[in-house]
């Protein structure tokens, strides 16, 4: 048996060296490695963006691969760049653009890939939000954009029907949301609201939307040096409210990340606030009748826009010492601008949920009058778009090791929903850690 | 009389230990060193700067509540674990131990669990003890227990170490068992001639004859506890809410792989080594005095 393994490896061998490498590059097509974090159905829909690029041409192939959540994703590909097997793409989501923008000579930023390589990929038909979230100090785009998401509000049109609150509009306010939530209580409906996302939703986006800064230096875009600022009244009267509404059963956490997802389309719960690329799954699984609205804001201020979510395609070097081929590079560049082209792009917008990151696609979309067939999918982008052109405040969110800080906002509010703290307390308490975290970060990435 | 090899040389021997040696080295001696070195540097993610702090990352460790609440709940958790699984592993093999109509069967099933991977135990335990799809949970809020682990520590606690000592409960339970089946049966009959009852019997016969394995099954259940649960413990509350079941191996993990502070995870994992090396001595010098062999 094993004498058999052996002679067919070196017969496999043999047959390697006879053809050489040469002609080896000449039959099989530069492969590019991505590797990805979305789970299913999105993780399908985009490994099928990989398999359609691959057939329109037979120079590269894209091989996409599955590593876990987006967090779990971020540590592999570290973990691969410090072993030299870096992937050729990574994605990676919007919480590690800090960590990865200081990553100095691990990554391959997006301009100087279409300035080497040539590729026409227009940077200017990204939309501003996008573009702005992933742009150096210079507004030079560091990584690809893609599947950009924002978080909206999506409600149970029947159980609006049934607490007698009208099926065709939500509460713009949070004090409106607040009655509608004690109505459908009233109604017999077990839970009125819940969130995914904890801290994107209830603390990152009310801050954005209310143009109140979660960090000093335009929340981390204008240096390392910058400190956490969640002691604010907004934020602190937002997580009073939720820990009030937690008590009075108008609110229910449900964990932390995507664990709050599952309970709108299962029907459970009447409001949900997630991420628009909730949609795909929603379309799929509710079995009544739903609607999509903007995230609500304290009444007495005017709504910013909101910011993105989701993640975005980083080209990565090989190793701390080893860098990409041209040849690489370019399948890399060319599969960036397949996914950017109007018409691909607007399909993934389409099925997905996510945001149209550029211009094109949403005019394409627009045009072919997907909005009108599909009441409340432009919600996302309207939402971003509204305000006029984004603030310091609302531009988005640059904190390195901001992964840690998000966790460190999770636990203290868990804390606060336990009634171990306060709100005050639980925020003062994660302002301190957090502080802590982006002393640390300034520290070990001074030097790069 | 005592078999005893006499090598002539000094090559024979060492050839025969070096493969020993040789894992023993790659995979305990390097890895622990590595350990050590990296506690004492700071680094970012990907490696470009190093820096030596000396011992400015245990200092911090020490001095962070987070770590001294990670060793609270491992104390909580290790105890509570390790008493749990082997009293009803005890108990189980006792009941087995008596000859019963399918005796055997009982047995197999019994051992069953051990074979189970920790995910696939902790999504079992999920479904039974998640408030709106578990059994279990939904049970428990029908009758007024508002049960939600992913909200409540100490539920939270609860589940985890559940299922933590369900699946050691299998390799105890064999233990046991086969030390129930060693004991000769001599000793009880004279017991029971000297009208002992049943009770008297287990406990000033059985029991302190068991000691051997019950020691050896305590030692290492603790281990089992202390380094082995991260599965469970990662799959059912990622060592939450707000860390009340956050254990000083997953903290580990923590702050090494999601947070990518590795100075402070290899300062951690440094302390962890001393602490399980203390442990075992103190185990092996004090409790094995005392231990009926």
């Amino acid at each position: 048996m094993r004498r058999r393994h052996l002679a067919a490896g070196a017969l496999a061998l043999a047959s390697l060296i006879g053809t050489g490498p040469g002609a080896l590059a000449q039959q099989q097509p530069v492969e590019i490695q991505f590797w990805h974090g979305l789970n299913q159905p999105l993780g399908g829909m985009l490994e099928q963006l990989a398999t359609d690029f691959n057939g329109t041409q037979s120079q590269y192939k894209v091989v996409p691969s599955f590593r876990g959540g987006y967090a779990e994703t971020v540590v592999a590909a570290i973990a691969a760049f410090r072993s030299n097997t870096a992937p050729h793409i990574v994605q990676m989501f919007e919480v590690g653009t800090g960590t990865m923008m200081s990553a100095g000579r691990a990554i391959k930023p997006l301009h100087e890939l279409i300035a080497e390589t040539g590729v026409a990929i227009d940077t200017r038909d990204f939309i501003g939000p996008v573009a702005g979230y992933y742009a150096a100090a210079d507004g030079k785009l560091m990584a690809m954009p893609f599947n950009s998401s924002t978080a909206i509000a999506f409600y149970n049109k029947d159980m609006f029907q049934r607490a007698g609150l009208d099926p065709n509009s939500f509460p713009a306010t949070w004090e409106g949301v607040e009655q509608a939530a004690r109505k459908l209580k009233a109604a017999g409906i077990a839970c009125p609201m819940t969130t995914a996302w904890p801290s994107w939703l209830m603390v990152e986006q009310l801050l954005a939307i209310h143009d109140v800064p979660l960090a000093t230096r335009a929340n981390g875009f204008e240096g390392l040096d910058t400190q956490l600022n969640l002691t604010n009244p907004v934020l602190t009267k937002h997580l009073t409210n939720l820990v009030n509404w937690q008590k009075e059963g108008l609110f229910r956490y449900a964990g932390r990340d995507t664990a709050g997802d599952p309970l709108f389309p299962a029907g459970e719960c009447a409001i949900t606030f997630a991420s628009s690329g909730l949609r795909a799954r929603i379309t799929r699984e509710a079995r009544f009748e739903w609607g999509a609205a903007m995230l609500p804001y304290y009444e007495g201020t005017s709504p910013r826009n909101s910011i993105i979510g989701g993640a975005a395609l980083w080209t990565m070097n090989r190793g701390p010492n080893a860098r990409r081929s041209p040849e690489e590079l370019k399948g890399v560049a060319e599969f960036f601008r397949y996914i950017s082209s109007p018409a691909v792009m607007a399909k993934w917008h389409q099925d997905t949920g996510y945001v149209p990151v550029t211009r094109s696609a949403y005019e394409a979309t627009k045009a072919a009058g997907f909005y009108q067939r599909n009441p409340g999918a432009d919600v996302p982008i309207e939402q971003m778009l509204r305000g006029g052109e984004p603030t310091a405040n609302s531009r988005g969110i640059r904190l390195g090791g901001f992964i840690e800080i998000r966790n460190i906002i999770q636990e203290e509010m868990e804390r606060a929903f336990q009634g171990q703290v306060t709100p005050e307390q639980a925020l003062a308490s994660a302002n301190t850690r957090g502080n802590q975290v982006l002393r640390n970060f300034e520290r070990t990435n001074r030097n790069n | 009389m005592q078999k005893k090899v006499i090598f002539r040389g000094r090559l024979l021997p060492l050839a025969l230990l070096a493969p020993q040696l040789a894992v023993t080295f790659v995979f305990f001696f390097w890895p622990a060193g590595q350990a050590i070195y990296q506690s004492l540097l700071r680094e970012d993610a990907f490696g470009f700067s190093r820096e030596f702090v000396g011992l400015e990352n245990f200092h911090e460790v020490l001095a962070d509540p987070n770590w001294v609440n990670a060793a609270l709940n491992t104390l909580v958790f290790s105890s509570c674990v390790a008493g749990l699984a082997l009293s009803l592993a005890l108990f189980l093999a006792v009941q087995a131990d008596k000859s019963l109509r399918g005796a055997t069967m009982y047995r197999s099933l019994l051992i069953w669990p051990y074979a189970v991977a920790p995910a696939v135990a902790a999504v079992l335990w999920l479904f039974l003890f998640q408030p709106q799809i578990g059994l279990i949970g939904k049970g428990l809020n029908a009758i007024g227990i508002p049960w939600d682990y992913r909200l409540n520590g100490t539920h939270a606690m609860i589940l985890v170490i559940i299922a933590a000592a369900w699946k050691q409960l299998a390799y105890n339970f064999i233990f046991f068992l086969a030390g129930l089946q060693s004991i000769p049966a001599s000793v009880l009959e004279a017991a029971a001639i000297d009208g002992a009852r049943p009770a008297r019997r287990f406990w000033t016969v059985v029991f302190p004859l068991l000691s051997p394995t019950t020691f050896f099954l305590l030692v290492v259940n603790l281990t089992y506890a202390f380094f082995e649960t991260f599965g469970i413990i990662h799959a059912l509350t990622n060592g939450g809410p707000a860390k009340a079941t956050e254990t000083l191996i997953y903290k580990v993990y923590v702050d090494g792989v999601e947070n990518l502070n590795l100075g402070q995870s290899a300062a951690q994992s440094v302390i962890l080594m001393i602490i399980v090396i203390g442990l075992t001595a103190i185990q092996f010098r004090a409790i094995e005095k005392k231990v009926h062999y």
